[in-house]
Parts: structure tokens; C-alpha cells; sequence
């Protein structure tokens, strides 16, 4: 037994020795909680999506930059809980995923009890390494269950082991999963069933656990008694790599892959939209005979559902952009396209994974500030994170698509390839690439100068994604998106469409100009008058400090309720209201401009201050407000030449 | 093999001498000998697989010449020329055919 109580060694003498085997009385009784733990890339992410049915919270640990999910697996009448401690490749406490996960392991995590069991998941294609992390993890005591995941490439390879035996050097029961199909899943229930009551038969031989090369040559013996055999990855990966690393194609097909991802989103998703925004409006138009006439049908119809289908129509180009981001990543190419980009990224100070958050920036800074994670430099990704924002959220696409749409007319650029629209379009991405380029080389050669941390990025095999594992995903960012609609856009909506009707003037509505919100914008005005702006605008600016789309129904609302603009369609409106050099403003405006309170709360939580939420806020507005004016008097002077 | 204590060392000041990994040509086989980074660092490669006495191939550098790519402990693991250069090797057999990729192979004295 005193193997499995050794302390941390002379090797690590300034990390916290884990004591192992301290473990604490349990009570007997059933499993209430357990811990998911599995190095980076063994498929922990797909197989807590699984087991939980994205019944999740995702939070953070106090005091540290380290996310905290926390799932709910449903057993029957009983419901577990589920933590899902970070991916980590050891449990030498050297980093801040690994000091959480120890933590919490031990039950000496603030306020969370030691969980009653662990699900230890590894990728059974990479068996000895990921073994590693099995020592640590065994020598904790608890109940644990391994799985060993990615079973189907491993067998369909001609990969072999004797599980039985394993089972038997682990001291632990051991299994063989497919999170991505659901395989072998129900092993799990089985095991939560069990109770801590179980307890390993034998008593395994571990490694001294935080020395990292004995536990991975005792991993390699493992391996060999287990008669472990690796399977035959074909040479997929080298031929496929051949192409996409290669020095001309490489680069070739990076391009294409990120055009292609555009002209999906906008290719496809506008006419999605635009028949999901038919949809709507029949919906709300089959409605209306339904509710009295008067001001409940106002406040429903005019108030509620204009504004809440007019942010929901954007539903499809957020969905494909999360489906185009969801197969690069799972088949394997994204990490290609990280590895490609890590010398441009270079350039202004960050590196090839910074490549990966900021591509999913381009759907919503929120998961892309969440995925910084992986950028191991503290200063790299206090800079990423700063810069996310400025690429171009689907948030944006709204009043985008609006205005572009209201000011400028469809004509061919390049055939039929290019029309005028998307150019304008295009060039809007551009300005918030550059914007974020030209802020990450003044943040990396000022307050956050680093030296140079190693880069590493671990290539995975190339896998088909599977229709499961992304439609979870692209289900779960429906819902965020839905509820969003449903409960921030919904209350906003309902208050703009409020303040537009009091003071109550012979018990109806007042006109526009002499409601509360016309009072609120005409406050502002002088303001934004030097962009171009005139008071309506300036209440959807207040608006959308909530959200960036929430401008639209704000718009929608105000212009809806307005008598001379009733009867248009809100681009239309816009047309009559707004000159060009206010619009060209407005969109420069939103380019630079941090309106977005979730992305503020997620930098507040994942930078553990209140700093950098407040830097960004006022770089942000200071930057958009001086470029909005620039762009005003720019087109004024073009106008008038 | 190197005794561990070696690899945590700070030796930032000394200049790597011998051969790095940063020397080795595409398709090449080499052993790492130590690591010369402050311990966080190098216990973040040793993660990673570049334990003293693993076995790491060259497989290729990105399409603009760097990152490269190393095969180590049955993985694929891309680092820059300037992580590279403070993994100290010593260079085994050049490898003479795609037919027997050391990459499946658990690497040397640790199997």
C-alpha cells in the first residue's frame, strides 16, 4: 500500500506535493456526485454532452480562470451530478487546470464536497499516454470507472487489448465507450448503481504519481502486459497532411476553407433567413384576428413579436456558422488551420491557437472568449480575449444586413461571384480584423509584453464528425440564442415599446415625438449628432448596450409604432430617416463599439477583475465614437465634392 | 537516460550545445536528452510526451516553414524553432522507409 502513498519527489520541488491516499471517510451510501477527468482531445466534452443530455451549467471556479460544468445525469427518479473537471494530461499541479482539478478531486475545492466516484475517460487509440493520468487518478481512492473512448476507430483499426486484465492493473473497472455514437454508454449507469460500497479487488501498483517520466514508463509496462497493440492508423494522416500542410496547397486550401465559410453563412443563410422571416410575419399576421383590437394587439404584435422575430430570423446564419466552425474542428482540420495561421499570428504578437478563439469569434465573442482557455500564456490570452470582440459577431449581422441593405443598391462586382452588397459586407470584416490587429500589437508591446512561453499544439487524427456530436452542439447554441431572445430582447423590447406609449394622452398613446423614449433620444442626441445620428438611432444605441441586435427591434419598434413610417418595412424606414454619411457612420459604429453586456460578464469572469471588462469597454467606445465621426465627415466631404 | 533532476534545471543561460531538435530533417529519428527551459516549461513538453529518452521523429514543418511537426509518443505534436532549440537530442538511424513509423512503437526504455 505505501507505493500508493508516496508524496511528490524531489522532481517537482516547487509545486504543492498531492497527497495521495489520505482519502477521507466516505459514508456509505449511494453516489450523488462524480467527477468526469480525461486529458485534452480523449473526447471528455463529447461524452459529458452525452451523459448529461445538455442538462449543464457552465460557470467558473472562484478565484481562478478555470470553467466549471456541472451536468445533471438522470438515473431513473435519481439525478446525479455531474463535474467536469478540465482536461489535463497529469496532476502535478503546474498549471491552473491541473490545480483545480487536484483540488476538487480531494474535496479541498471551497464549498464543493469530494465527489463520491470519478469516470476517468481516455482515448484508447493513444492508451499508454493517456495512462499517465491514470496513476494520479486511481491513487485518489475514489470509486472510479475507466472508459476507453474512440473504441470504433480503435477496433475498426485492429487495435486489441485485454480489457479484462487491464481492469486488473488498475484495480478499477474499465470499459470500452464511443461517446460520439452513444456506445457502451449504459456501462456508466451501471457503475453509479453500484454505490461507493464498491471497492477495487486488488490493490494496483502505482508509479510514484507527480514524477511524469515513471508514470509514463509504467504506463508503457502496462500497456505491454495488458498486450496492448495499437491500431493501424492507416496513413490517412500523412496523406492528408501532404495536402493540407502542404506549401502551396496548404496555404490555398486555408483560404478557400475560410471563403468558403463566408459564402455559406451569407450565401445560404440570407435566403434561409429571409424565408424564416416570411414565417414570422405570417405567423404574427395569423395571429392578429386572434387578440382584440387595440392596445393588446399593439403591445403583442407591434411590440413584442416585431421585436422578437426580428433578432430570431438570424437563427439560421448563427446556426451554419456554428455547424461550418463545428466540422473543421471535430474532423481535425482546425488545428491544421491553427498550425497555418501561427506564423501570421506571430506577426502581432500571439499565436496559432489565438487563431482558433478568434475564428469563433466571428460567430459570438462569448464561446470564443471561453475557448482562450487553451492558450497557456496568461498575457497571450488577457490579449486575445481583449481582441475577440472586435471580429465580427453574428450579433452584428442584423443591423449589418439592415443597412447594407437600406443604403446600398445590388450591383455585380465580379460576375455573379461579387455583388456590391457583399463587398460592403466584406469590407466591414475586414475593419474589425484590422481594428483587432492593430490592438493586439499595442496590447502585446505594452501592458501585456510576455516572453516568449512554448507553443505547442497537439494535431489530432482526422476523423468524420459525426451528425450527433455537432447537432448537440449547434442544439445547444439554439437555445442560448432562443432564450436570449426570450427573455433579454423580449423585456427590452416590451420596455422600448412601453416608453413609446406614455405619457397616456386621452387614454391612447402619445404621438412619437412627445412619448418618454423621444425624450431619452432627443437627450442624447447632441451627442451623437457629429456621427449622423439622429435621436431614433440614439435610442437603439441605448438599447443595444444590451446586445448588438437588439438595435433592430428597437428599430422595429419605434418605426413600427411611428404613423409615417407604419406601413414600411423597417429598411425602408431606415432608407427615409437616416442620410448616407450617418449610415456608413452607423456601421463603422457597430464594427468597433463593445455593446454587448454577455461578453462584458464573461471577460469579467474569465479575467477574475473588473479591469479588463472596464479597459475594454472604454478603448472600445472611445475607438468606435472617433472612427464613426471620422467616417461621417469622410462621406459628407465625398458627398459634397 | 538522463536522470530526472537534470531536466527541470534552469539553464536558460547556457547555450544549448550539440544538437537540438530544431537540427533534425524531415523524416529523421532522434532521443531527447534534456530539456533546457525553466521546470514549468519543460514539465508542459514532458506532458506532452518529450520525456528524456522518448523518441521523437521530424515529420514535416507548416506550409511557411515553422512550426514544425514532431511525432513523439504516438502523437503529433507542432513546435516552434524557438521551443526546438532548447530540446537537446542525440540523433539515432535516419529512418529509411515510411514502412515501420517509430510513432506506433512506445518509445525506447520506456516500454
Amino acid at each position: 500500500m505505501s507505493s500508493i502513498l508516496t508524496k511528490g519527489c524531489c522532481e517537482t520541488p516547487d509545486a504543492p506535493p498531492i497527497t495521495i491516499g489520505e482519502q477521507v471517510e466516505r459514508i456509505p451510501g449511494e453516489i450523488r456526485t462524480v467527477a468526469l477527468i480525461g486529458p485534452p482531445n480523449s473526447g471528455k466534452s463529447t461524452l459529458f454532452n452525452r451523459l448529461t443530455r445538455l442538462r449543464q451549467k457552465v460557470g467558473n471556479y472562484p478565484g481562478v480562470t478555470v470553467e466549471q460544468r456541472v451536468g445533471v445525469l438522470a438515473d431513473g427518479e435519481r439525478e446525479i451530478k455531474i463535474i467536469d473537471l478540465p482536461g489535463v494530461y497529469s496532476l502535478t499541479p503546474y498549471s491552473d487546470d491541473e490545480r483545480v482539478a487536484v483540488d476538487v478531486l480531494t474535496g479541498k475545492f471551497n464549498g464543493q464536497p469530494q465527489p463520491d466516484a470519478v469516470l476517468l475517460v481516455l482515448d484508447v487509440t493513444h492508451l499508454s499516454r493517456h495512462l499517465v493520468l491514470a496513476a494520479p487518478v486511481i491513487a485518489l481512492g475514489l470509486p472510479t470507472l475507466v472508459l476507453l473512448n474512440m473504441s470504433d476507430l480503435f477496433v475498426e483499426g485492429g487495435g486489441s487489448l485485454d480489457v479484462v486484465k487491464l481492469a486488473g492493473e488498475l484495480g478499477t473497472p474499465v470499459a470500452m465507450v464511443t461517446a460520439t455514437k452513444e456506445a457502451g454508454l449504459d456501462v456508466v449507469q451501471r457503475f453509479l448503481r453500484q454505490g461507493p460500497d464498491f471497492l477495487p479487488s486488488t490493490l494496483p501498483v502505482l508509479p510514484v504519481v507527480n514524477d511524469l517520466p515513471q508514470c509514463r514508463r509504467w504506463a508503457g509496462q502496462v500497456g505491454n502486459r495488458v498486450a496492448y497493440q495499437r491500431h493501424r492508423s492507416g496513413n490517412w494522416m500523412g496523406r492528408l497532411d501532404n495536402i493540407f500542410l502542404h506549401r502551396i496547397w496548404g496555404p490555398i486550401i486555408f483560404a478557400i476553407v475560410v471563403g468558403a465559410c463566408f459564402q455559406t453563412v451569407f450565401g445560404l443563410g440570407q435566403p434561409l433567413s429571409n424565408i424564416f422571416q416570411d414565417f414570422l410575419a405570417r405567423a404574427g399576421q395569423f395571429a392578429a384576428p386572434l387578440i382584440p383590437d387595440g392596445i393588446w394587439r399593439s403591445l403583442l404584435l407591434d411590440g413584442l413579436w416585431k421585436g422578437v422575430s426580428s433578432v430570431l430570423v438570424f437563427l439560421p446564419q448563427i446556426l451554419l456558422l456554428f455547424l461550418f466552425i463545428g466540422l473543421l474542428e471535430d474532423s481535425g482540420y482546425l488545428a491544421r488551420a491553427a498550425l497555418i495561421a501561427d506564423r501570421t499570428m506571430r506577426v502581432v504578437g500571439l499565436n496559432g491557437k489565438a487563431f482558433i478563439p478568434l475564428l469563433s469569434a466571428y460567430a459570438c465573442a462569448v464561446p470564443a472568449i471561453m475557448a482562450t482557455r487553451t492558450i497557456e500564456n496568461k498575457r497571450d490570452r488577457i490579449a486575445t480575449i481583449l481582441i475577440a470582440p472586435f471580429m465580427t459577431c453574428s450579433a452584428r449581422l442584423p443591423i449589418y444586413t439592415l443597412v447594407i441593405a437600406a443604403f446600398i443598391p445590388e450591383r455585380p462586382v465580379i460576375g455573379v461571384f461579387l455583388g456590391t452588397r457583399a463587398c460592403a459586407m466584406l469590407s466591414l470584416y475586414v475593419l474589425g480584423f484590422l481594428a483587432a490587429i492593430a490592438t493586439a500589437r499595442l496590447l502585446k508591446s505594452s501592458i501585456l509584453k510576455s516572453n516568449a512561453a512554448p507553443f505547442a499544439l497537439e494535431l489530432p487524427e482526422y476523423r468524420w464528425p459525426t451528425f450527433q456530436s455537432i447537432g448537440l452542439r449547434l442544439l445547444d447554441r439554439s437555445r442560448v440564442f432562443v432564450r436570449q431572445a426570450g427573455t433579454i430582447i423580449l423585456v427590452v423590447s416590451l420596455l422600448v415599446w412601453g416608453l413609446t406609449h406614455v405619457p397616456v394622452h386621452h387614454g391612447s398613446a402619445p404621438p412619437l415625438e412627445q412619448s418618454v423614449i423621444a425624450h431619452l433620444g432627443h437627450a442624447i442626441e447632441p451627442v451623437i449628432q457629429p456621427l449622423g445620428f439622429n435621436w431614433k438611432i440614439g435610442v437603439g444605441l441605448l438599447t443595444s448596450v444590451i446586445a448588438r441586435e437588439v438595435i433592430v427591434g428597437t428599430l422595429g419598434t419605434i418605426y413600427g409604432t411611428d404613423p409615417a413610417t407604419h406601413s414600411l418595412t423597417l429598411q425602408n424606414a431606415l432608407h427615409q430617416d437616416l442620410a448616407l454619411p450617418g449610415a456608413v457612420a452607423l456601421l463603422v459604429f457597430f464594427a468597433f463599439a463593445m455593446q454587448c453586456t454577455s461578453t462584458l460578464a464573461i471577460v469579467r469572469r474569465e479575467t477574475n477583475s473588473w479591469k479588463w471588462p472596464a479597459i475594454q469597454f472604454v478603448y472600445m467606445t472611445t475607438f468606435a465614437y472617433t472612427s464613426a465621426f471620422a467616417a461621417n465627415r469622410i462621406v459628407t466631404a465625398l458627398l459634397h465634392r | 537516460m538522463a536522470p530526472p533532476a537534470d531536466v527541470t534545471k534552469v539553464e536558460m543561460d547556457i547555450p544549448p550545445q550539440g544538437l537540438a531538435l530544431v537540427d533534425l530533417e524531415p523524416g529523421q529519428l532522434a532521443v531527447v536528452e534534456r530539456i533546457s527551459l525553466p521546470s514549468s516549461d519543460a514539465h508542459f513538453l514532458m506532458r506532452l510526451g518529450f520525456f528524456p529518452g522518448a523518441e521523437v521523429r521530424f515529420c514535416r514543418r507548416a506550409p511557411l516553414g515553422d512550426p514544425s511537426i514532431y511525432s513523439v509518443d504516438g502523437t503529433h505534436i507542432a513546435l516552434r524553432a524557438e521551443t526546438a532549440r532548447h530540446i537537446q537530442i542525440h540523433p539515432t538511424e535516419v529512418e529509411s522507409a515510411q514502412a515501420n513509423p517509430a510513432e506506433d512503437r512506445p518509445s525506447g526504455d520506456l516500454a
